[in-house]
């Protein structure tokens, strides 16, 4: 059985000029140990995605899905009473802004303990044990007397660990970073990835990995999903996806990345930007800015197209030498 | 450069500035509401000399304490009555309007702009200036506001100019504080130093540059204070420290009807009303206004 | 060789912090002995992580902010000793591009007036002079003409980047600091700015200041590098020796902690530990010893000077020894 399996999710936003679909007939599955890399650019509805997921999505959003399932337990069919029992103890989050993520008027120990009492995940009196245990898991010195240490008292990457560990406390079996290193320096990102793969590994979690930086995407996923405004555009393991980007857009991200432009004096650029709420195109939502539009890309929209190993919703997906099939 | 935008990208025109704020203002049924209150009142006092019915300073002496036209002994010669001495107190709340009106107005004038020139001073000097111009205003902070007033009118005597004076120092702290705070968050932004750094004087930095984003909370503040000037100015009047009779003000109009409260509430109750009425107005769309200009309030 | 539009010789920047009532007073050596030369049309990258002093060094640069010690020199004129008017010229050949997109651009003005504002403030030429000026400029950074009378808030953060570029050009500036210009900003616009800023480098013969953090960015980019740690150049020279023969264990962890898109860069399994070390009152000695895989007991007692290993400059006793 999948640990995940999401069908058809789209996610509405009802907004003053009518309604405004974030996220649109996205897939996601995934096994129990994989880690998944949702990738994608701002605005491409990968954080919305992973929110329909835990239920966060706050009026006047509106979520819907063929399937929504979390190890055979109906996600969409759950009373808000049993899916606050599953999420946090048996689906957890890592957030983008450690800093504002952790409540600043609290010791980092106390919250810890607060997620395990919430879901009396361990006796009362070995709380203080397993906190100690946490923080030393996920590598903060001298764990026991940074227990009563405030937010505010930690660095950027510290205060990380602490969520990291805030998200494990219960072991859960799902784990969802939502760009968990985008604000954190290179040597602590490095540091805070190798942890998250390490902690992955020893639980045999799930790992959904939400990032928007390929480098990211590279060196920690097994398997990638590439979003465009809202929409899943292609899907692919890691290595093919690298060597053989079946969507256009893909390939073109790719290329636009510097460290790919090695010299070359300009980067190939993608022209144009990602379509807003009131300028979405027909078809194709990514043809404004393909390389390889064709009159069926204007009028219309590709549905996810199998080549080898990926899934690319494109009606003409790249072969092997980046030309259209 | 040829990656500038296609042009069957090009987006679809955004709502204006003021039509994001209206929608959002409008949706706080009670600011609407005193906003409607306020453009009548606006109204009543610009057309004062149109509608008023009779003088406000006129003693009719043969309708002394008459009560108004729905009681018993009322007529439509004063439809609210007249007061001790045989005034309309219809004409005489009209008139009042008008004062409190101009009274609200010089003194939010005259606070906001020493107040923001005084806040935008401290924020830019910073060091002893800063400290300096704060402590001044932690001190007349540390009285209560009328009691203070009160003060002042005592040492520059009685009249209503001077009380306009002495409510105005009393709220001058709270535009202070306010355009301080806000101009040090616009400082620490890059187009300050973008500005600056195109070789803008401290002049032009702190009015074309910093005021113009910091004018938001004090709109606010300034609608707020509208209201607290005309309170503190009515109850200044009550104390027969501002406004001297025959000078149809609201608070006077109440102090000099006190002792008639149990044989003509009339002559007390309306005066009353307005001011009531009055400050409630202001209230209600400062704050829908705040509602509506901060962005940390928007869904 | 082209000429020297900055020369900075040993500038250091120190603020004082805490005293307050109770506490003791520390001294934060933001920047702490940095030297370089910029010459026309060329790009020097300031790499380091947040705290490093990159940021300390860039005000420096467009002369915000004086040095607490060493000169700093623009086009050949001293800064330190030039009178007020003589200074205020030399300010304006300094112009500065910044991170982040929606904080940059003032509000409250329109596309037009934030582009014809340097040149209001320093009188040049006359309304329909000024207003032609910034209609071209718009132009060349590659935004349609009737964006003109536009508000900030009705463009994107890449449009925003190319507005704040071409305001930052209107003065006709020798140098521009760029402070992290295309961090905000997502892959496929990130690209098209960096384009731009070299098209416009090659037209205006522009020299660069570029600030980053991402060193994929900077290979890109720059000519020549400097790695900063803790206000100090760890290690310093032309772009293709650092990034082929890196000597100072800094930069070696740098390079192995930015993520690649390279299958081959993820054998390196260079150690990564530590963080950054308070910069109140910082060891004697090396700044990164404690992270340091290579330290020894000299590099905890004795400072290490900048000097040339390997074709550049390098600062750490073992930079022989390593690579």
């Amino acid at each position: 059985m999948k640990l995940l399996e999401i069908r058809n999710l789209a996610v509405e936003f009802a907004t003053s000029r009518g309604r405004f679909r974030a996220v649109d007939g996205v897939d996601l599955t995934l096994d129990a140990g994989e880690i998944l890399c949702v990738v994608g650019e701002s605005g491409s509805g990968k954080s919305v995605t992973m929110l329909a997921l835990m239920g966060l999505i706050a009026w006047p959003g509106k979520v819907s899905a063929d399937v929504m399932r979390f190890d055979g337990t109906d996600l969409l069919g759950l009373s808000p009473r049993q899916r606050r029992k599953l999420i946090g103890r048996d689906i957890a989050m890592v957030f983008q802004e450690p800093m504002t993520s952790l409540n600043p008027c609290y010791p980092v120990g106390w919250q810890i303990a607060e997620a395990l009492r919430a879901h009396a995940a361990v006796p009362r009196a070995k709380v203080r044990d397993r906190v100690v245990e946490l923080l030393d898991q996920v590598g903060i010195p001298a764990p026991a007397s940074r227990m009563g240490a405030f937010p505010h008292q930690l660095s950027g990457g510290m205060n990380q660990r602490v969520m990291i560990a805030m998200a494990i406390a219960c072991t859960p079996r799902l784990l969802i970073a939502d760009e968990p290193t985008t604000a954190l320096d290179v040597t602590i990102q490095k540091q805070i990835l190798d942890l998250l793969i390490g902690l992955q590994r020893q639980h045999g979690m799930g790992l959904v990995l939400i990032t928007h930086d390929m480098g990211v995407v590279a060196e920690t996923a097994q398997r990638v999903q590439v979003m465009y405004a809202g929409q899943m555009v292609e899907e692919q393991g890691t290595d093919g996806l690298f060597a053989t980007p079946r969507h256009p857009y893909t390939a073109a991200l790719l290329d636009a990345l510097p460290e790919r432009a090695m010299g070359r004096p300009r980067l190939p650029t993608i022209p144009g930007m990602v379509p807003g709420i009131d300028d979405r195109p027909d078809g194709c939502l990514f043809n404004p800015r393909c390389r390889f539009t064709f009159d069926r890309c204007i009028t219309t929209p590709p549905a996810l197209a199998s080549i080898g190993d990926a899934r690319a919703r494109c009606h003409t997906p790249l072969d092997g030498q980046g030309r259209p099939a | 450069m040829s990656e500038a935008v296609a042009p069957r990208l090009a987006a679809a025109p955004m709502p204006g500035r003021f039509a994001i704020f209206w929608r959002s203002f409008a949706e706080n049924r009670g600011a609407v509401m005193g906003l409607g209150l306020m453009v009548v009142l606006v109204i009543v006092a610009a057309l004062a000399d149109l509608i008023a019915p009779h003088s406000p300073i006129e003693q009719y002496r043969a309708a002394f304490l008459a009560p108004p036209v729905w009681q018993e002994g009322g007529s439509w010669t004063f439809i609210l009555g007249t007061d001790d001495v045989g005034r309309d107190i219809l004409s005489r709340l009209i008139y009042g309007a008008r004062l409190s009106l101009v009274i609200g107005l010089s003194v939010v004038a005259l606070s906001l702009t020493t107040g923001t020139v005084l806040g935008l001073t401290a924020a830019f000097a910073g060091g002893v200036v800063d400290m300096f111009i704060m402590r001044v205003m932690d001190i007349i902070l540390v009285f209560p506001s009328l009691l203070l007033a009160i003060v002042i009118v005592a040492i520059l005597g009685p009249g209503m100019f001077n009380a306009m004076l002495a409510v105005a120092i009393v709220t001058l702290p709270g535009f202070t504080r306010l355009s301080r705070a806000s101009a040090l968050s616009e400082l620490a932004r890059d187009y300050v130093t973008a500005t600056r750094s195109a070789g803008a004087s401290t002049f032009r930095l702190m009015f074309d540059t910093v005021l113009p984003n910091c004018t938001a909370p004090l709109i606010v503040q300034a609608s707020l204070g509208f209201s607290t000037a005309i309170l503190d100015a009515a109850a200044l009047g009550f104390l027969g420290l501002g406004a001297q009779p025959p000078t149809p003000e609201w608070g006077t109009m109440l102090a000099g009807a006190l002792q008639y409260y149990q044989r003509a509430w009339w002559v007390l109750a309306f005066p009353g009303f307005a001011i009531l009425l009055t400050v409630l107005a202001f209230n209600l769309f400062g704050d829908g206004l705040r509602d509506a200009l901060d962005p940390k309030l928007k869904r | 060789m082209s000429t020297a539009l900055m020369q900075a010789t040993d500038l250091r920047r120190h603020y004082p912090v805490g005293g307050g009532l109770f506490g003791k007073k520390g001294l934060v050596k933001a920047v702490d002995g940095v030297s370089f030369t910029l010459r026309e049309g060329e790009t020097l990258a300031i790499v380091g992580e947040s705290g490093c002093g990159k940021s300390t060094l860039a005000r420096m640069a467009t002369l915000l902010e004086p040095p607490t010690e060493g000169e700093l020199a623009i086009d050949g004129h001293p800064t330190a000793t030039a009178s007020a008017t003589a200074r205020r010229d030399l300010r304006l050949s300094v112009q500065m591009v910044f991170q982040n997109p929606y904080g940059s651009l003032n509000p409250r003005k329109t596309v037009g007036a934030i582009l014809q504002e340097p040149l209001a403030i320093n009188n040049r030429g006359d309304g329909p002079a000024r207003e032609a000026a910034a209609r071209a400029m718009m132009r060349k950074v590659g935004l349609r003409d009737d964006q003109f009378t536009r508000y900030p808030h009705m463009f994107s953060g890449g449009q925003r980047q190319r507005i704040a570029i071409a305001r930052a050009l209107m003065l006709n500036p020798r140098v521009v600091v760029a402070d992290e210009p295309v961090s905000a900003l997502d892959v496929s616009i990130q690209a098209q700015v960096l384009n731009l800023m070299m098209d416009l480098q090659e037209e205006f013969r522009l020299a660069y200041l570029f600030i980053s953090h991402d060193l994929s960015v900077v290979r890109h980019i720059a000519r020549d590098v400097m790695v900063m740690y803790c206000g100090r150049p760890v290690e310093q020279g032309s772009k293709d020796t650092i990034f082929t023969d890196a000597r100072h264990p800094y930069t070696r962890m740098l390079l192995a902690a930015t993520p690649s898109v390279d299958p081959a860069h993820r054998k390196v399994t260079e150690v990564i530990k530590g963080e950054l070390p308070s910069p109140l009152n910082p060891p004697p000695g090396c700044a990164f010893a404690s992270r340091c895989p290579h330290s020894t007991d000299i590099c905890t007692a004795e400072r290490p000077a900048l000097r040339e290993v390997a074709g550049h400059g390098v600062a750490c006793h073992h930079a022989e020894a390593i690579g």
